[in-house]
């Protein structure tokens, strides 16, 4: 009761007292005296509803009869001269009862709401020359040093200038497990500091942090009303006019038509049975059941996700979210990292060479792994000086002390990667095309080689593994011993390389290549499943890269349909031709001729997607060129039986994507899903269900609660409006009396309020 | 011209009145109330003087629902 306002605490109060006063009437012996009996039931009635009469009496002077007020008013004032004292009073009081229960509950749930969202700091330590100062975070200018310590709360974006510490972020992500921070790493508002003092210094003002931005999606989210709120709102101002009319009808026209048609006998008795039921009408004539109930529930809904870290910015898109049948992805940053990782070192035989008696008298095992580990040496030595996000990810594979190796000069080649003398030795490490410049790959055997390093992946360190002895030059064995391989290879997941290729080559002679490509989530898998569990019929990938990549990552995380090659602009329309589909497949006018218009052809750019890769021209080792060619056919022919297929798709669009690049496409989509986007306004701004982490499971989970939040909505709707109408007929026909419709209107609410309270959880 | 005002009222079917109420009220092209955040979002027409239409919704407000309060 601590938790209750002064007015709450006021109406409970009276209604107490009313309540006590009724059952102490009803025991005293007043049957004889019905003036007393009137003034003394007028004690606890005016007590109960003094408020409600004074407010339908303004009601009436300002020309607003239909309002709940008056309604009650009129019943009860029409109850007490009817001499039914006892029902007036209860009629009044459980009014009062389901007021307070509503407004206690709201209230409650407001407080919720904002427990769950308690992110907003109330001070922030700001450095100024005379020492620590407490300030607002208002007053903090940009570029400021702010002390953060142990235990407190982030006040304001920024970089961290010192110290290091672990942070709770799961204010703003829901992810539990703390995050280590140090020096010049970025620190989000909202999140906790649990062990180092921190000095930050601010990169945002307060109203643009994160913390501020959050709490004010969550707090407007209800200004975007959905359709089941609209709804509701029409509904009652329709439903107490009707229901007004409807009871001056009973109290007219039942007396006449009883009297007429059935030759009831007329006079008092007939005429206040009628005016009687007419009251009942009232009495459950009061819409506040359902109104109340239908915000309470997206209230609680998005208050919840948002506490998830699922930030939904209205009630309109809850309802797009729990409709949605299809999702459409876009690869890189949401089901795969975008950090470039190496994942495969395919060292070929010669390598050897450094050590030639352990092959043949060795385990084949270490001895690849020898092999493996001396290759990326290699590699990640020779870039040791580029700052190219592919030397930073050889460099990071890489993390071991660089032993005797003399490091000698170095040489960039644009586009085209590295050669660094190593020990004396010329290292090469790039692409193809380097390669070919410094004869590693030559004469007639080049197109061979190629195409058996690029598409034989899988072959190579098992063919490696089975021959492990065997020397010669490199090019020539690889070429010739990887096509018989490369029949065997039908078992593995893949035939083709996915990702981008570094070649290495040691004075002129080829000692292997390593993959770096991007790594796939460790929740994308589940993330696809559980979608397709939540309801979703159709995944549908979106990306950049080659056709191989795509249809890799595909097949492995169980997508049903991807789309590769397509450039950033190819993706809108994309996604404006699955929306189109949607509904021309709809309508009665659907074109077929329409379907390809977008379609990646073949002269599509590969591999534009990816925002971690520098410019066209410093890519070593890019190897995309592989797509076009003899599979372009069938890749035409499975989008065309995918549009097809889409077609039969109802239900509404989503598209999820990082929003690096993606923001005309959120927008574009029925509802636009931003994940990780914290750091983008551009993103916040376009997207309709930001993701506080980048964690795709999430999508799922939105939809679940999304889903879980409509039909509370619903549930409310019919069971509200359906009781009403039941209570309307019954009271109509004389059956059900005011106790009754009471009881039905407020239980009703009580019903639908706790309904409502469970979309929080 | 957009703004956002604190405001006060008990129940939702109020809070809907306000809103039909501050719709009407010249000067203004459109108004939301969310019940649940206590907040009404009003867009003025462009050239409107906010502070003379907020005293007309206020007024308006007032006739549908005697128990509400907006905080300017």
């Amino acid at each position: 009761m601590k938790t209750m306002t002064k007015k709450q605490k006021n109406l409970l109060l009276r209604i107490v007292a009313a309540a006590v006063l009724m059952a102490v009437l009803l025991l005293l012996p007043l049957k004889q005296i019905p003036l007393l009996r009137f003034a003394l039931f007028l004690i606890p009635y005016l007590t109960a509803g003094y408020d409600i009469l004074r407010k339908a009496w303004k009601g009436i002077r300002n020309r607003q009869v239909f309002d709940e007020n008056f309604l009650m008013a009129a019943a009860t004032i029409g109850a007490m001269l009817l001499g039914e004292y006892t029902e007036g009073v209860a009629v009044m009081l459980f009014y009062q009862i389901g007021e307070l229960f509503q407004s206690y509950a709201v209230g409650k749930s407001r407080r919720n709401i904002s427990d769950l969202m308690d992110i907003r700091p109330d001070y922030a330590n700001l450095e100024t020359e005379d020492g620590i100062e407490q300030a607002d975070p208002d007053d903090v200018e940009t570029g400021s040093i702010i002390l953060v310590q142990p235990g407190e709360r982030v006040p304001i974006d920024g970089v961290v200038v010192e110290g290091t510490s672990a942070l709770d972020t799961s204010a703003l992500t829901g992810e539990s497990i703390p995050r280590d921070i140090r020096e010049g790493q970025e620190i989000l508002s909202g999140s906790i500091n649990l062990s180092g003092v921190l000095r930050v210094r601010t990169t945002k003002e307060f109203e643009e942090s994160t913390a501020s931005r959050i709490l004010d999606l969550v707090e407007n989210a209800g200004s975007r009303k959905a359709r089941s709120e609209q709804f509701i709102t029409k509904f009652a101002r329709w439903y107490t006019p009707a229901v007004c009319y409807g009871a001056l009808a009973l109290a007219v026209l039942g007396p006449l038509v009883s009297m007429l048609v059935f030759h009831a006998p007329g006079g008092w008795p007939l005429w206040s049975d009628w005016i009687y039921r007419a009251l009942t009408f009232l009495v459950i004539s009061c819409p506040c059941a359902i109104v109340v109930s239908i915000p309470l529930t997206f209230f609680g809904g998005i208050g919840g996700a948002g506490s998830k870290g699922i930030l939904i910015k209205g009630s309109n898109f809850m309802e797009t979210l729990a409709n949605v049948r299809t999702v459409v992805f876009d690869k890189t940053g949401t089901l795969t990292k975008g950090n470039f990782a190496v994942t495969k070192i395919c060292p070929v035989e010669s390598v050897e060479s450094e050590d030639p008696g352990q092959a043949e008298t060795g385990d084949p095992e270490r001895t690849r792994e020898e092999a493996e580990d001396r290759l990326l040496k290699y590699a990640a030595l020779a870039e040791i000086y580029s700052s190219h996000p592919i030397s930073r990810s050889l460099k990071e594979a890489y993390r071991k002390p660089r032993m005797s190796v003399r490091i000698g000069k170095s040489e960039e080649r644009s586009g085209r990667g590295v050669i660094t003398e190593l020990d004396g030795q010329r290292v090469a490490v790039g692409n193809r095309k380097l390669m070919e410049e410094l004869g590693v790959f030559d004469g007639n055997r080049t197109g061979q080689a190629l195409s058996a390093t690029d598409q034989a992946d899988w072959a190579c360190s098992r063919s490696f593994a089975e021959s492990p002895a065997e020397q010669g030059p490199a090019v020539g064995n690889r070429a010739g011993q990887t096509y018989p391989t490369g029949d065997r290879i039908g078992t593995a997941p893949s035939a083709t390389e996915t990702g981008t290729i570094v070649h290495v080559a040691s004075e002129g002679k080829y000692l292997g290549y390593i993959v770096i490509s991007d790594e796939i989530k460790p929740g994308s898998a589940e993330a696809i499943r559980a979608l397709h569990k939540a309801g979703v019929t159709k995944t549908i990938m979106l990306t950049g890269d080659t056709e191989e990549t795509a249809a890799a990552v595909a097949s492995q995380l169980g997508i049903s349909e991807y789309y590769a090659r397509l450039l950033p602009a190819d993706k809108v329309g994309k996604v404006e031709k699955l929306l189109g589909e949607k509904r021309t497949a709809a309508g009665p006018d659907a074109e077929p001729g329409k379907e390809n218009k977008t379609a990646a052809g073949p002269d599509a750019e590969p591999g534009k997607e990816n925002e971690t890769a520098a410019g066209p021209d410093a890519e070593p080792g890019k190897e995309n060129e592989t797509a076009a060619g003899p599979d372009e056919d069938s890749a035409e022919g499975k989008r065309k039986s995918a549009a097809r297929n889409i077609q039969s798709r109802k239900g509404s669009l989503a598209f999820v994507g990082d929003g690096i690049n993606d923001a005309p496409v959120l927008s574009r989509a029925d509802i636009g899903v931003a994940m990780g986007a914290l750091g983008s306004d551009a993103a916040i701004e376009a997207a309709d269900v930001v993701l506080m982490d980048d964690d795709p499971r999430k999508i799922a989970q939105a939809i679940r609660l999304a889903r879980k939040c409509i039909r509370i909505v619903n549930e409310n709707i019919w069971f509200a409006i359906g009781v009403k109408l039941i209570c309307l007929l019954l009271g109509a026909l004389g059956i059900a009396n005011m106790w009754l419709a009471i009881f039905a209107d407020v239980g009703v609410m009580v019903l639908c309020v706790l309904n409502a309270i469970r979309a929080l959880v | 011209m957009k703004k956002t005002y604190k405001i006060d009222v008990d129940c939702a079917n109020c809070a809907n009145k306000m809103e039909e109420a501050t719709k009407k009220t010249p000067g203004v092209r459109d108004a939301v109330v969310n019940f649940m955040a206590l907040k009404m979002k009003v867009e003025f027409e462009d050239g409107a003087d906010v502070n003379a239409v907020m005293q007309d919704v206020i007024r308006n407000c007032k006739v549908v629902e005697d128990d509400c309060q907006i905080f300017l």
